[in-house]
Formats: structure tokens, C-alpha cells, sequence
């Protein structure tokens, strides 16, 4: 039986300093957050001891490869949601805290948003007039260079990696049909400018591999990432390094939903007998994405053709039949999984009969939509600059210069529950014991991590507390615990550790 | 909670609306009508939403280092 797929999203946003020419992205990255984290009382380090992202799921190590650098020195955060938001390289990344189900994913996504809003707005009262820090939720700078949206879901160790690699590509291939941010033209290296006027994802052009280690260099479909930051006998984290950062909520649901339904059918054995599997899929990746009308076919390791909507639907008629005979418990219970069924099938339909109905949902259609009406009204070129700041500025978060916010998209967490998800963890993983022991005792906390609370009492030696089970300490197994703990000492003391 | 107001705003492909579809199609025809009406109404805005100097604002755009 499939395990719950617990899951989150981690965004790197997209960063300028307006008013500072060349100014240093890591220390723009770093003022930001220390703005917002000066302003909030109980700032808690992050501890690094069980990071390992170099290590390889394929249980070797790649000769060549360069693991992604830990940066201690550079500022990083628990917020009491759970979440960590940090400095990744050149950027402010937030990993959003553990969810139970895809639809608690968008919430703590969206809540990431108002995280650097408010970042921002702290940033802006701290900085000479005239200047500001500004962020993009998007991908790519529209000169080759890109940064990722990840997103992580819990599986079975006991899945052969291969298995998941073999089944899950076709599906990765084809789902920014629903999942992509669109962009206007391609950053792939000698295409010919022009030829794309418009594209489904803004990542697509910057895929070389179908499997490896590597996120910013040869960036492969499948990433092998193996730092379950949970008991590695039992759990793998599956890394997902090809998704676009999603402004529509629906996106984003669509996204994390049918991704984590993909992966429940991979691990009970639901996709063994599919025949799936398309040539090439690093070069199908970019045809798919380039691909508007949606109708180019893929040619078929099995002989012959499929289009990527097809492809798609024998993905979400699996899902259909999964749903009836095992449930939906490993996504977040039946009413979830249904949802999550249901909205696949109504987009794959609108898809087919009418793509642009979906402008009130889908991010690529709706910048499309957008584009082209404002091409047309001005009787302007693809190449126009104008379009390339629509195409930026749909992605930027501040109200008074958001695109998408303009645009009348659906949502389905209102603001109210966006900004309760900015302080409150989710109720149902670790994530509740680690925010909420930030809220309580901040004073005691020396240090957090993924898989691990390290509480300072005062006196040595400091005591760590595992969290080696994403599952465990949710709201029912703790919150009596922690409301009748006067003291961390108390907390501690029950505990046992 | 978010699931069943999920739920509910799937309407569009909703099976049922398939059972009539005189009335379907004049309510899609509205519906095209006000969503044409509410870009129109974004596209009046949208150049006082845009940075003043677009080609500068979007070749200053670099972003390096990430993932």
C-alpha cells in the first residue's frame, strides 16, 4: 500500500535591487531576509549536520558531478509555519513546511508569497529612498539563466529508483500541459530566434539529462537526490527539479496533485503493466513545451505515436481506476483524491475542446491570453519588450505591480487562510511540533532542521530531539503534550529524550 | 474545507452541465462575452501597471547563481 506522499514546494524567487546597479545578489538575498527576520522576534538558526545533498539515490557517486555547495555562512531561518527560508546560492528560497495533502501544499506556497511581501516591505523601510528590493516568483531571466520551484514528496525506500524513473518521466514530460508558467520565446542554447514565440514552461529549455545528481548544470528530468531528511530505511524524498514556480493556485494544485497521485500508482505497482515510455524524453521535454497547440505527436518507445494529451489522459484514467479500487488515502484522504481526479480530467478536456476557456486557472494560458491581447490591441511584434515585461511582471509579487493580480484567476485559499498559513503549521506532519515549539519556547531552541530540534536548556549539553518520522508529531499526536508543557524542561522531560 | 470548495468551483466539466445543452452553450457565449469585457477592462490598465521604460526594465533583468 502506498504511503501518504507527504510534500512541499521550495522556490527560489528572482531578485533585483532597484536603484543599485551590480548590486551583489547573495547580500540583496541577505538583507532581505535579516530584514524580515529582524522584525520577528525568536530568530532560530538552521542546523546543517545531516545535509548531504551530493549523495546519489542510485546508491552511487557520480564522477564529475559537483554536489550542490552547503552555505553556512549566509543567513537562514524556521519560520513558526514550519517552513525554512533562506539564501540558496543568489537567491531568497522558501521551502514551504511539510503538507499532508497537495491542496495544503498551495497554501503554504501562496503563504511563501506574503513571507517575501513582507520581506520586501520591511527591506523597503530600512533602505535609502529610491531604492528597493524587488522579487519574482518565476524561473528564468529571459538570458539563460534559471533558478528552480522543487518540490519534494515522500516515498517507500523499498521502490526500486529505477521503477519510478522509468514511470514517472513520461508523465513529467507532458504535465506543464497544465503545470507550466508560460514564457515568451527560448533560452535554448542555437535556437533559432523567432521560432518560439511562446512556450507551455518557462524551465523546458534548460533540461540535458533524463537522470542525475545535478540541478544547475546538465539538469536532468528525474533528479537523484538522496537526503530523505527522514529514517532512510523506510523513506526516500524524491527531489522534482523540471516544475515552473506556479502564480495560479489551481496550477500549483494541478501540479503537486496529480504528481503525488503519479507516484502513489508508481509505488503500488498501478503503472507496472502501462506502456508509457516516449523516445527521447529530454528532446520531447522542449517539443512539448514549444509545442502551443498541443498537437505534435511523441513517437513511442513501443512503436508508433501519442499526442501529450493523450499521454496525459492514460495517466489520469489510471488514476480514475486507482481512486475506486485502492482509495485515496496516500493523497490526503478520498474527498482530496477525488478532487485532485476530477480537476485533471475537466482540464484535459478544456484542453482538447476549448485551451483558452482555462485562462481563469492555468498560468500559461493565462499570460497567453494576456499577451495576445495586448499584441493585437498595439499591433505589436513577439520580439516587443513590452511583452517581455508583461511576461516578468506576471511573476512579480508586489500588489501594486502584479500582473496576475489583475487577472480575475481562481483561487481556492482565500487571503484570510494565506496569511493564518504564514504563522500556523500544518496540523498533520512534524512539521507541527517544529513550528510550534518555535512559537512556545523560541528562547530554547538552538537550532532546527528538517529531521531534528536541538533545544538549549540553559546548560550543557544541548539536547536534540529526532524527528526522523515526517508523520509523527502532528497536532493529534502533540498538541496536549505541548499545551500542558509549561517549560521546554517539561516538554523534554515527557518526551523522554 | 479547501477541498469541497475545490470541488465546487470544478464546475466547468462538470457532467451534468452536459445535459442541456441549449442552455449550456448561451451561458458559455455570456460567459466568453464578460471574460472578453474583463480583459479589455486589464488591458486599459495594464501600461500603468508596466515599468515606465520596458526594453531597459527587462534587459536589466539578470538573475545568476541558484538551484
Amino acid at each position: 500500500m502506498a504511503i501518504p506522499k507527504v510534500c512541499g514546494v521550495e522556490t527560489e524567487y528572482g531578485i533585483s535591487m532597484v536603484g543599485v546597479p551590480d548590486a551583489n545578489p547573495i547580500n540583496t538575498s541577505s538583507m532581505l531576509i535579516n530584514a524580515f527576520v529582524n522584525e520577528l522576534s525568536g530568530k532560530v538558526g538552521w542546523d546543517f549536520i545531516d545535509e548531504a545533498p551530493g549523495r546519489d539515490a542510485r546508491g552511487f557517486a557520480v564522477d564529475g558531478s559537483l554536489p550542490p555547495e552547503v552555505e553556512t555562512n549566509l543567513v537562514n531561518t524556521v519560520l513558526t509555519n514550519g517552513a525554512r527560508y533562506y539564501v540558496d546560492h543568489a537567491h531568497p528560497e522558501y521551502s514551504s513546511p511539510e503538507c499532508l495533502t497537495p491542496s495544503e501544499a498551495v497554501l503554504y506556497d501562496k503563504a511563501g508569497e506574503v513571507v517575501l511581501r513582507r520581506s520586501m516591505a520591511a527591506a523597503r523601510r530600512l533602505l535609502p529612498a529610491g531604492q528597493e528590493i524587488v522579487v519574482y516568483k518565476n524561473n528564468s531571466d529571459r538570458k539563460g539563466n534559471s533558478y528552480g520551484c522543487h518540490e519534494n514528496y515522500l516515498m517507500d525506500r523499498q521502490v526500486p529508483f529505477q521503477k519510478i524513473v522509468k514511470q514517472v518521466t513520461p508523465f513529467f514530460v507532458t504535465r506543464q500541459l497544465f503545470a507550466g508558467s508560460g514564457k515568451i520565446g527560448s533560452e535554448f542554447p542555437n535556437q533559432k530566434v523567432g521560432e518560439v514565440h511562446y512556450q507551455l514552461s518557462q524551465r523546458a529549455d534548460f533540461f540535458e539529462e533524463e537522470v542525475g545528481l545535478e540541478t544547475t548544470l546538465k539538469r536532468p528530468i528525474v533528479n537523484t537526490r538522496d537526503e530523505p531528511h527522514a529514517d532512510a530505511t523506510r523513506f526516500r524524498r524524491l527531489h522534482v527539479i523540471l516544475g515552473d514556480a506556479n502564480m495560479s493556485q489551481y496550477s500549483t494544485f494541478l501540479k503537486v496533485g496529480t504528481t503525488a497521485m503519479v507516484l502513489a500508482m508508481i509505488e503500488d505497482g498501478f503503472l507496472d503493466d502501462a506502456d508509457l515510455a516516449v523516445v527521447s524524453p529530454v528532446e520531447a521535454l522542449r517539443r512539448v513545451s514549444w509545442d502551443v497547440s498541443m498537437s505534435l505527436p511523441l513517437t513511442r518507445v513501443s512503436g508508433g505515436t501519442i499526442t501529450p494529451l493523450d499521454l496525459q489522459w492514460e495517466f489520469a484514467s489510471r488514476a480514475k481506476k486507482y481512486l475506486v479500487s485502492r482509495g485515496g488515502d496516500a493523497v490526503g484522504g478520498q474527498e482530496e483524491a477525488e478532487s485532485i481526479v476530477s480537476n485533471w480530467e475537466s482540464t484535459l478536456e478544456a484542453l482538447e475542446t476549448d485551451p483558452m476557456s482555462l485562462a481563469d486557472r492555468l498560468d500559461w494560458v493565462a499570460k497567453l491570453q494576456l499577451l495576445i491581447g495586448y499584441r493585437d490591441r498595439h499591433q505589436i511584434a513577439w520580439d516587443d519588450p513590452r511583452l517581455a515585461a508583461i511576461d516578468l511582471q506576471y511573476h512579480d509579487i508586489r500588489p501594486e505591480r502584479s500582473v496576475f493580480e489583475r487577472l480575475a484567476i481562481r483561487t481556492i485559499f482565500n487571503d484570510e487562510q494565506v496569511q493564518e498559513a504564514v504563522t500556523e503549521p500544518p496540523h498533520g506532519t512534524r512539521a507541527y511540533f517544529r513550528g510550534k515549539c518555535l512559537e512556545k519556547f523560541p528562547q530554547n531552541i538552538a537550532a532546527a532542521n528538517w529531521d531534528s530540534l536541538i533545544f538549549d536548556l540553559g546548560r550543557d549539553p544541548l539536547r536534540r530531539v529526532p524527528m526522523m518520522d515526517p508523520l509523527r508529531g502532528t497536532a493529534q499526536h502533540v498538541d496536549k503534550l505541548l499545551s500542558s508543557s509549561k517549560s521546554a524542561q517539561e516538554l523534554l522531560d515527557a518526551l523522554g529524550t | 474545507m479547501a477541498e469541497r470548495e475545490l470541488k465546487k468551483r470544478s464546475a466547468p466539466a462538470e457532467r451534468e452541465s452536459e445535459t442541456n445543452e441549449d442552455q449550456d452553450s448561451g451561458a458559455k457565449a455570456k460567459e466568453g462575452e464578460e471574460l472578453k469585457a474583463k480583459l479589455d477592462a486589464v488591458l486599459d490598465e495594464i501600461d500603468e501597471v508596466l515599468e515606465d521604460n520596458a526594453e531597459e526594465f527587462v534587459r536589466n533583468y539578470v538573475q545568476k547563481g541558484g538551484e
